[in-house]
């Protein structure tokens, strides 16, 4: 129990640290990063190995002064927010923190007066999943932005370098993710969300530029409507029940805890931008990149998630359930379509992260042993690959002056090791046989068992992951000789390292997932329902060769192909025998003109707009329902 | 008959994915020639002997290979070993979502050897070839969910020897597949991206820009694929073989009358006609499917 | 022994023609003659192509063309000069800004005669083209035993 404590406490002390220290040790500061890195990394693999075998254990931990502190550092949040907004003449957020403030605080002094909770800590192996990617990804993200940010300044001189307070929010916010997993007490579990809640928005609007404080405020206002459901869902909870424990509440009669199941996983909807909450993930992408990757791919949404997944089987098999199911596959297929007409890189990442939330999310609506082994596969298939891509975009962004697509031709004779790692993620992200394809296949057959026609959800969806997915690979595999000069002295040291760790990390969990699939989700999900889905050793074992022969096959022949002294014959690409040099040809009027290629985006028909307006729309509906359902 | 269903439940998964490898080739050639000599005759001409496109292939073979950039062989190597174990995969009797997947991340190596290359023909050819992916992969995602509904297995050893007629409980699936096979073969109105019969539409599309032995690879690539495919329909008549087999061959001479008669669509049209179907057919099966159990 | 003469890919290039020539040739391909028998497929690019037909005479700006387009064959290739312009000029063989025939440019291989070229006189000259592809290529082979 002491490492869950120190896991929690020890990040904050880390950004108190990362606070108090001088803007310049660059040094100590990256020392400092690397050592929080190992040791709460380790922490987490030794939880891994100490409680792996054991199933959910709980802990007691009374202590009045937490809950008083809590209480405090909520009053200060709260009356944080309050000031924040009236100073930049935003007044929503007001209401919304008021009334949230009003309900919770007349809540604790009232019923709340009596709560007695048993077991305020807890472990599972879903814990541990999310606080190995916490711990080491979140690290190694927070790692990476060490020196990132540093650049960042330099090159935005014109930005107020806040870098001490931002990685107090860094840190702080890794700290809130471990307390948040461990958390039993569900009045434990909101204080370290509203946490999130808080910071997740001062990030975004690090630049302090227009656009940022919009997005900031956009984010801020759809945290808190997510908040004040979790708070209608605690109060609700209690006065049904008296209960305020997770493992209580899920041993309560179904009927009793299902309104407060619904109002929390309502909250986990809008952390985890779904429809119609999707606005604020993509308004994020103006934030710096250690924001994108930490927060929206790898940790905050995952929160998100985690509160559904931890309210589905409390849910199972109600009319509320289906909605949430119908929810997840129509985000799923509606934010992948409109990935297809994006050309900005983040944004397509924005897009394809809460597609496959969406994913996750309807695996929680169907709640059926296949259904959360996918589910979980896709949790971590996804935390490992996608920070991966941010991270690129990002070194792209402003190494390479462009966050857009159509600017990221020959990047791999640009920047061949930064292409390699960006082809790994997205590989990660669709192709089989990595773990995502496996995950999402996987979700068609718990689909099928449950409710048919959601596989079309999965079919439409699959084709346009495929669609915007191989685009953006093709564009970056342009190969040009003599036309570009290598960029990759641009990109330092510490960052390619980096790189190079997530994209060992993502191969190495793709090549690991038997074992990850058999020690890691196996037990949660047994633990769960009973019973974990097998596949075949036949399946498995084509998988893990197919992935075997491409590791090793893929490298040889790129050696091959680039060292080898075969004999071939270099000609010029075909411009009808017009051509001039490698990319220019003698076009009418005799003009010589620059053959250029550009990727399909067909905007007429996956346009933003008319789909994201349609999503909403569906959602909206869903969600009246799934609350009509309930309180009826 | 009974007879080759007999020696093919005897062969152990490893025979019957190596008697695949070996023989599919020669079919998949046959039945392109068959493609070439039929469509001369419907044009009123004689058409080149059935055994052509192994000629075809034996010369590339034989041609020096030029390339435009050392790299770019190397995907359609990937592409043709994943179309390989994907077709051994399913006449293996495996998980027949193991062949989507396979399939799948062929054509994407495929996609991206077009990519590669930078020249313009060659990269519309590979953008109409991602959009030809995308048009029947709903298709072909719902085809495996159709038999897992009806046979309760994605297993393609188990469905084949299933009892019941699966066309009678999935005709709306059947017919999809038949819609977006004409894409699957490179047949007008869908031929894009690198068309059989339309020697230079684009130039040559994708493949513009591959000579040699590479190009002969790509042929031979597309036979093993076309094997595949066919064999996909087999299934949907297992209970009687003879049947089977006629219907399948039927179905490759119907996708040559099709290709005879009808002009190319343009993407746009495609891409829009292909979802609509898949989702028109595949939705109502699944729905009277749902109604019927 | 080279399968060429059962699988002559043919692309067909225009230098300065009238057009004559052009469609005897693609008249060859059509059911009257049907050279598509003979495996012949009039192909686009040249990467996949073992014949260069070309039809007209050569000037500045076509010889830049044709050279490319040659340039970019795979070996083993042949060039077919089709109807007298291509051969020599023909008439235009003076005219100051035509060069001359192919030959002027590129080696040729197979001249057929002709304004415009028969199909039977294609037909004849294809032939001839496959047994120059098939001497080609052992050549080649020769060439590399010897060396390697």
């Amino acid at each position: 129990m002491n490492a869950l404590i120190f896991l929690t406490v020890f990040p904050l002390c880390v950004a108190v640290l990362a606070a108090l220290l001088p803007v310049g040790l660059h040094a100590l500061r990256k020392t400092i990063g690397i050592i929080a890195a190992v040791v709460m990394s380790a922490l987490s693999v030794y939880l891994l190995i100490a409680y792996h075998d054991a199933g959910p254990l709980y802990f007691t931990f009374d202590s009045p002064m937490v809950d008083w502190c809590m209480l405090g550092v909520e009053l200060f949040i709260a009356v944080f927010v309050v000031v924040f907004s009236i100073r930049h003449k935003r007044y929503l957020p007001v209401v919304l923190v008021v009334v949230q403030s009003v309900i919770m605080f007349g809540f604790e002094f009232t019923s709340g007066r009596g709560i007695q909770v048993e077991h305020n800590l807890f472990i599972d192996m879903f814990s541990i999943i999310m606080a190995l990617i916490i711990g080491i990804i979140g690290n190694a993200i927070c790692l990476y932005g060490i020196g990132y940010m540093a650049e960042y300044q330099e090159h935005y001189p014109e930005i107020k370098d806040r870098r001490r307070f931002f990685f107090f929010m860094m840190y702080a916010f890794l700290g809130a993710m471990f307390g948040l997993v461990f958390s039993n007490n569900i009045m434990w579990f909101y204080f370290f969300w509203e946490i999130t809640t808080i910071l997740s928005p001062l990030l975004i609007g690090y630049r302090n530029d227009e656009e940022s404080i919009k997005s900031m405020f956009r984010t801020l206002n759809m945290n808190l409507i997510g908040g004040l459901g979790f708070a209608v869902g605690i109060v609700t909870l209690y006065s049904g029940s008296h209960v305020m424990e997770l493992d209580k509440m899920m041993q309560l009669d179904k009927a009793l805890v299902l309104i407060p199941a619904v109002c929390i996983v309502f909250a986990g909807l809008e952390k985890s931008a779904q429809f119609p909450f999707s606005s604020w993930l993509t308004g994020a992408m103006v934030a710096p990149t250690p924001v994108s990757a930490l927060l929206h791919s790898s940790t905050m949404v995952k929160a998100g998630v985690y509160a559904i997944l931890r309210m589905s089987p409390m849910m199972k098999d109600t009319a509320a359930a289906n909605m949430l199911m119908y929810m997840g596959g129509m985000t799923f297929l509606v934010t992948a379509l409109i990935a297809i007409s994006q050309s900005n890189g983040k944004k397509v990442l924005a897009y394809s992260t809460i597609s496959n939330l969406g994913l996750i999310v309807a695996c929680a609506g169907v709640s059926s042993p296949a259904a959360l082994w996918s589910a979980l596969l896709l949790i971590i298939f996804h935390a490992v690959s996608k920070p991966l891509l941010f991270l690129c975009v990002g070194v792209c962004e402003y190494k390479l002056n462009s966050r857009d697509i159509e600017d990221m031709d020959y990047l791999i004779m640009r920047v061949p090791k930064l292409a390699a790692a960006m082809m790994i993620g997205m590989a990660g992200m669709f192709l089989a046989p990595f773990g995502m394809i496996v995950g999402k296949f996987a979700t068609l057959k718990a689909f099928l068992d449950q409710s048919p026609f959601m596989a079309m959800s999965i079919a439409y969806g699959s084709a346009a992951t495929v669609f915007f997915w191989s685009k953006w690979m093709g564009k970056i595999m342009t190969i040009k000789y003599g036309v570009t000069q290598l960029m990759e002295h641009l990109i330092s040291g510490w960052e390619k390292f980096v790189l190079a760790v997530f994209a060992a990390a993502t191969l190495l969990v793709c090549l690991a997932f038997p074992l990850v699939s058999s020690r890691l989700v196996d037990p949660y999900v047994q633990s769960v329902f009973g019973t974990y889905p097998v596949p075949s050793t036949f399946t498995l074992s084509v998988i893990f060769g197919m992935l075997a022969s491409l590791f090793i096959i893929l490298p040889l022949g790129l050696y091959y192909y680039g060292h080898s002294s075969k004999e071939y014959k270099r000609v010029g690409t075909y411009f009808g025998g017009a051509n001039i040099d490698e990319l220019s040809f003698r076009g009418p009027m005799d003009r010589q003109l620059t053959a250029e290629t550009r990727n399909y985006y067909l905007s007429r028909y996956f346009g933003e707009g008319v789909l994201f307006n349609i999503g909403v729309f569906i959602s909206l509906i869903l969600i009246l329902i799934m609350f009509g359902v309930v309180i009826l | 008959m009974n007879t080759l269903i007999g020696i093919y439940q005897s062969m152990s998964i490893f025979e019957r994915m190596l008697a695949y490898i070996i023989f599919a080739p020669f079919i998949g050639g046959l039945l392109a020639g068959i493609d070439r000599k039929l469509t001369a005759r419907l044009q009123g001409r004689v058409g080149p002997p059935i055994r052509q496109p192994f000629f075809d292939a034996l010369k590339l073979f034989q041609k020096e290979s030029v390339v435009v950039n050392k790299f770019q062989n190397f995907p359609i190597i990937l592409f043709f070993i994943f179309t390989v174990l994907a077709g051994a995969l399913f006449f293996g009797g495996s998980n027949f979502l193991l062949t989507v997947f396979s399939l799948t991340l062929s054509g994407v190596f495929f996609v991206l050897s077009g990519f590669s290359v930078s020249s313009p023909y060659s990269h519309v050819g590979a953008e109409r070839e991602i959009i030809q992916t995308a048009s029947y992969e709903p298709m072909i995602i719902l085809l495996a969910a159709g038999f897992y509904l009806a046979t309760g297995t994605f297993n393609v050893g188990e469905i084949a020897l299933y009892k019941k007629p699966l066309i009678l409980v999935l005709p709306g699936i059947f017919a999809g597949y038949l819609y977006i096979l004409t894409i699957k073969f490179r047949k007008s109105p869908f031929d894009l991206s690198m068309s059989h019969e339309g020697h230079q539409e684009l130039v040559r599309g994708l493949t513009t820009e591959f000579s040699g032995p590479a190009l002969a690879l790509i042929e031979i690539t597309h036979w093993y694929e076309n094997v595949l495919l066919l064999g996909i329909i087999y299934l949907f008549f297992a209970f009687n073989p003879w049947l089977a087999l006629a219907v399948t061959f039927g179905s490759y001479l119907l996708e040559i009358f099709i290709d005879n008669n009808y002009a190319r669509f343009k993407w746009q049209l495609t891409f829009a006609s292909s979802w609509v179907f898949t989702a028109a057919v595949a939705v109502s099966n699944i729905i009277v499917f749902g109604l019927i159990r | 022994m080279g399968w060429f003469k059962r699988s002559p890919w043919v692309i067909h290039c225009n230098a300065t023609s009238c057009n004559g020539c052009d469609i005897e040739f693609l008249a060859s391909l059509s059911p009257m003659y049907d050279i598509g028998r003979f495996g012949v497929i009039n192909i686009g690019s040249p990467k996949h192509a073992d014949i260069l037909v070309v039809t007209g005479s050569v000037n500045a700006k076509s010889t830049q063309v044709l050279k490319t387009i040659y340039a970019q064959m795979p070996n083993p290739k042949v060039i077919m000069a089709v109807g007298l312009c291509a051969v020599s000029g023909c008439v235009f063989q003076d005219c100051y800004n035509v060069q001359g025939g192919v030959d002027k440019v590129l080696p040729v291989d197979v001249y057929v005669p002709g304004c415009a070229a028969r199909p039977e006189s294609i037909i004849d000259g294809l032939f001839k083209a496959c047994d120059k592809l098939e001497e080609k290529y052992m050549q080649h082979k020769e060439n590399k035993r010897k060396a390697g």
